[in-house]
């Protein structure tokens, strides 16, 4: 399907949602609007559905309440422009797979049922693995690497599959500083040709250095802004659900 | 030591019954791998329980033991899916309430209906028991499964390792699990004659097991798992020939044998990587 000019990349509408079997509402009037190119952090304590908000975009849960628009096309028309990292614990690290196998994967979308990979699909997944200089591990069983490493060809995956709205679900749990860095400075390359991330995060730190527009969730949008507009003490406090006593001393802390 | 080797091929029923246990066997193996790495011993062995309700009916009324298995075995996975579906019980949950079931079921209606040693042949394999039509049938099961494998092995390998990334492609993760346990169904189905209800887990289950100790990569494995496999059926089949065992457990002692050999294989192997790093 085309992209529709000038439609953002995500338009979330009225969206709530609810587990099966469960009395609360996991997420609560959710609206947003994400433009291509914006580098997004979802941030807030666990729990508060920031995983949730994203198996919701992938449409790995159904939508019941609400409306969710990649695109300009409802997310579930829109499967080979929506990528997924997803949280560690989703992925069977231990299956018999190798790291070249792995990044082909995000080729898959683009061959179709029963094709093999072209030369074409082996160029890109050899470009991939460079970038996240991953080429010399290309025959390794994933379970044998590093949290670091394994996080890396999840990238490489990522850049394969080439779609414009990239999801990660905490991609930086249990991941090296020399991998962080390479992370994010791919997320920009990729942001600056177009592409829109929105990546959830426990790491407050991490947000002004490298975010364009933090969302604070907690069930519901607590606050969404520019990094600088947003991180004050007392979202931070909203979102974590704390109260913030604003003493000097904590002040300094709090505002990094 | 040839005409060892060929002296009970003579026979046409110990030859159809040779035929019946290579092809259970490899399409045993072919979904070995995948039983063993997704962590679906405990469903395989459910679905193999689960059948011999289908069997006894089938027996009881005269049609075809495989329309019986087939039906029981859909039974048993359509069960599964709407108890696991509702998450209030864990799936292991929902298969250990249909296989035991459904297993007591098919014992309830056995000792109406069979003699003892009906019994035996269904619960540990009759391996020269097979006739002609059955064979075909066999023939047919086993192409579809291996064909099924060979297919959609990308899709197997990519909603194993990460489901979320499959969604993201527009596979549905839940098609190929039932997908796969239908045709762990279907194998289970033809391997209960050549080795029985109680013994198919090992069939589904040590091939690949051994072959993992050996290897890391999963075409390797899927091709170790096919060879041990065929191996111990032969082996298995020549010795309840010429030393009158019973087939079934024959063939999963050889398995279990070389089990221990690939054990110890990997074992040595470690060492001497330990030795030299």
């Amino acid at each position: 399907m085309p992209p529709e000019a000038n439609q953002p990349a995500l338009a979330v509408e009225n969206l709530s949602f609810r587990y099966p079997g469960t009395t609360k509402n996991a997420l609560e009037s959710i609206n947003l609007t994400i433009k291509p190119g914006e580098r997004v952090a979802l941030v807030g304590p666990n729990g508060s559905g920031k995983s949730t908000l994203l198996k919701l975009i992938l449409g790995l849960e159904h939508l019941r309440t609400g409306s969710i628009m990649v695109y300009g096309h409802t997310a579930t028309s829109c499967r080979h422009r929506v990528a997924i990292v997803p949280q560690r614990a989703a992925v069977d690290w231990r299956f018999p797979v190798t790291v070249r196998q792995v990044v082909m994967m995000g080729r898959y979308v683009h061959l179709g049922w029963l094709k093999r990979p072209k030369p074409s699909d082996i160029e890109t997944v050899d470009q991939a693995m460079e970038m996240m200089k991953i080429t010399h591990l290309a025959g390794s069983q994933i379970g044998e690497l590093s949290g670091g490493q394994q996080q890396r060809v999840m990238i490489a995956r990522t850049l394969a599959h080439d779609a414009d709205l990239l999801l990660l679900d905490e991609p930086l749990n249990h991941v090296d500083i020399t991998t962080q860095e390479l992370i994010f400075h791919t997320i920009e390359a990729l942001s600056t040709a177009g592409k829109t991330a929105i990546i959830s995060t426990h790491d407050l730190g991490l947000l002004p250095v490298h975010f364009s527009r933090v969302l604070f969730i907690d069930r519901t949008i607590i606050a969404d802004g520019a990094v600088s507009e947003v991180l004050t003490p007392e979202t931070i406090a909203r979102a974590y659900g704390f109260e913030f006593h604003g003493k000097p001393e904590e002040k300094k802390w709090l505002n990094g | 030591m040839v005409e060892w080797l060929i002296e009970p091929l003579t026979y046409s029923f110990i030859l159809r019954g040779l035929a019946a246990g290579i092809l259970a066997s490899l399409a045993c193996a072919t979904l070995s791998a995948f039983v063993v790495w997704r962590g679906m011993a405990f469903a395989g062995d459910a679905v193999a329980h689960s059948i011999l309700p289908g069997i006894v009916i089938a027996y009881m009324f005269g049609f075809s033991m495989f329309i019986g298995a087939i039906g029981a075995a859909a039974a048993a996975v359509a069960g599964i899916g709407i108890i696991s579906r509702r998450r209030e019980l864990q799936e292991d949950t929902a298969i250990g309430v249909m296989f035991a079931g459904l297993f007591a079921l098919g014992i309830l209606l056995l000792s109406r209906v069979a003699a003892f040693q009906d019994l035996n042949h269904i619960l540990f394999g009759n391996i020269l028991g097979v006739n002609q039509s059955d064979l075909i049938i066999m023939a047919l099961i086993a192409a579809v499964v291996v064909l099924l494998v060979l297919l959609f092995y990308k899709e197997l390998l990519v909603t194993s390792f990460d489901p979320a990334h499959s969604v993201a492609i527009g596979l549905s993760p839940e098609l190929i699990r039932y997908g796969l346990l239908g045709a762990v169904a279907l194998t289970t189905v033809i391997a209960v004659q050549s080795v029985g209800v109680v013994l198919v887990l090992a069939l589904l289950i040590t091939p690949a097991a051994a072959a993992s100790l050996l290897s890391k990569k999963l075409s390797k494995i899927i091709i170790l798992s096919i060879i041990f496999s065929l191996f111990s059926t032969i082996a298995g089949f020549y010795g309840s020939y010429y030393m009158d065992l019973s087939s079934g457990p024959a063939i999963v002692i050889t398995l279990t044998l070389l089990f221990v050999v690939s054990w110890i294989i990997a074992v040595i192997r470690n060492r001497i990587q330990a030795g030299k790093g």
